[in-house]
């Protein structure tokens, strides 16, 4: 059975453009709050003297923390014709350690977009991948995630 | 802070320790506020009914959350995550615990440093994996 492409040129072309860049202040007490809602009581994560007598010198920010960070808007977005949308996943890499007080840039590009066929009929499947830097210019942790789509 | 693992001690088909998590609605709520994640599918449950849902769900973040968990708290103060990638494939919903686990499957020497992969997953307490995954780590060597 064929099936016609849901993916435009249009949304093609949104595929590689940076979105805006937002800038967010990591604060201490946002990083403790974080690490008491998933229930991590590392004391890396929570305690700033226990911090100091660890390897990295103070606090730092568990992996997941990005989540809580915003990115810049987009510039070319694409929204999927179907209404179902499902979080397919996400992969990070990560640098360097985020730490209270760092300047994190995020910014956010579609980077790859393509349809398969599921057990849910015709699966629009819209990569994106987002990049956090510091304030010295460091990539400290990159995020691709992939927004799963379909007609139910 | 836990003990240290180093890479000498690592054998590939090794299992990482479990993390139980006990996930709950007021630990959505929390989650929600830290993250930023306001769908309402993971508090409100006549919202989750209208979507076709049995339950409020776990947000699949907190599940990233949990899995993130298991290996820092595994390979320790000194150690490195490096990767962390997870797929969503089934829901969780809260009032049930929940198990973090993982496997060694490789570790190597590379650019100095002693890399570990792992399969991690999340299963619930019935054995279901709902969320596969796989993480990379450099982890210390015992200094001679």
């Amino acid at each position: 059975m064929t099936q016609e492409s849901v993916i435009t040129d249009e949304m093609r072309a949104a595929v590689g453009v940076e979105s805006e860049v937002y800038v967010n202040d990591v604060e201490k007490g946002a990083i403790i709050k974080f690490a008491q809602a998933i229930g991590d009581t590392n004391p890396i994560y929570n305690d700033e003297e226990a911090a100091r007598q660890s390897r990295y010198g103070g606090m730092v920010a568990p992996p997941t923390f990005f989540r809580s960070l915003r990115s810049g808007e987009m510039k070319v977005d694409v929204s999927s014709p179907y209404p179902a949308n499902l979080d397919g996943g996400s992969e990070w890499e990560y640098y360097e350690p985020v730490r209270p007080g760092d300047r994190i840039a995020v910014s956010t590009m579609i980077s790859n977009i393509f349809e398969r066929p599921g057990r849910l009929g015709n699966m629009l499947f819209i990569q994106r991948e987002t990049k956090y830097v510091n304030q010295f210019g460091t990539t400290v942790a990159i995020q691709r995630t992939t927004g799963i789509s379909y007609q139910p | 802070m836990a003990e240290q693992v180093y890479f000498d001690d690592v054998e590939e088909g090794m299992d990482i320790p479990t993390l139980r998590k006990d996930p709950t609605t007021q630990q959505l709520v929390k989650y929600a506020g830290a993250s930023g994640d306001y769908y309402q599918i993971h508090y409100d449950l006549n919202y989750a009914k209208n979507n076709n849902l049995p339950d409020v769900i776990l947000h699949g973040a907190l599940k990233n959350a949990f899995l993130g968990q298991v290996m820092t708290d595994w390979i320790g103060e000194w150690g490195d995550l490096k990767k962390l990638s997870v797929q969503y494939r089934g829901m969780d919903v809260p009032g049930t615990p929940v198990f973090a686990k993982g496997v060694v499957k490789k570790k190597y020497q590379q650019d100095d440093e002693n890399i570990v992969e792992c399969e991690i997953w999340l299963e619930t307490h019935e054995g279901q994996r709902t969320t596969p995954g796989y993480a990379v780590a450099a982890l210390p060597e015992r200094s001679e």
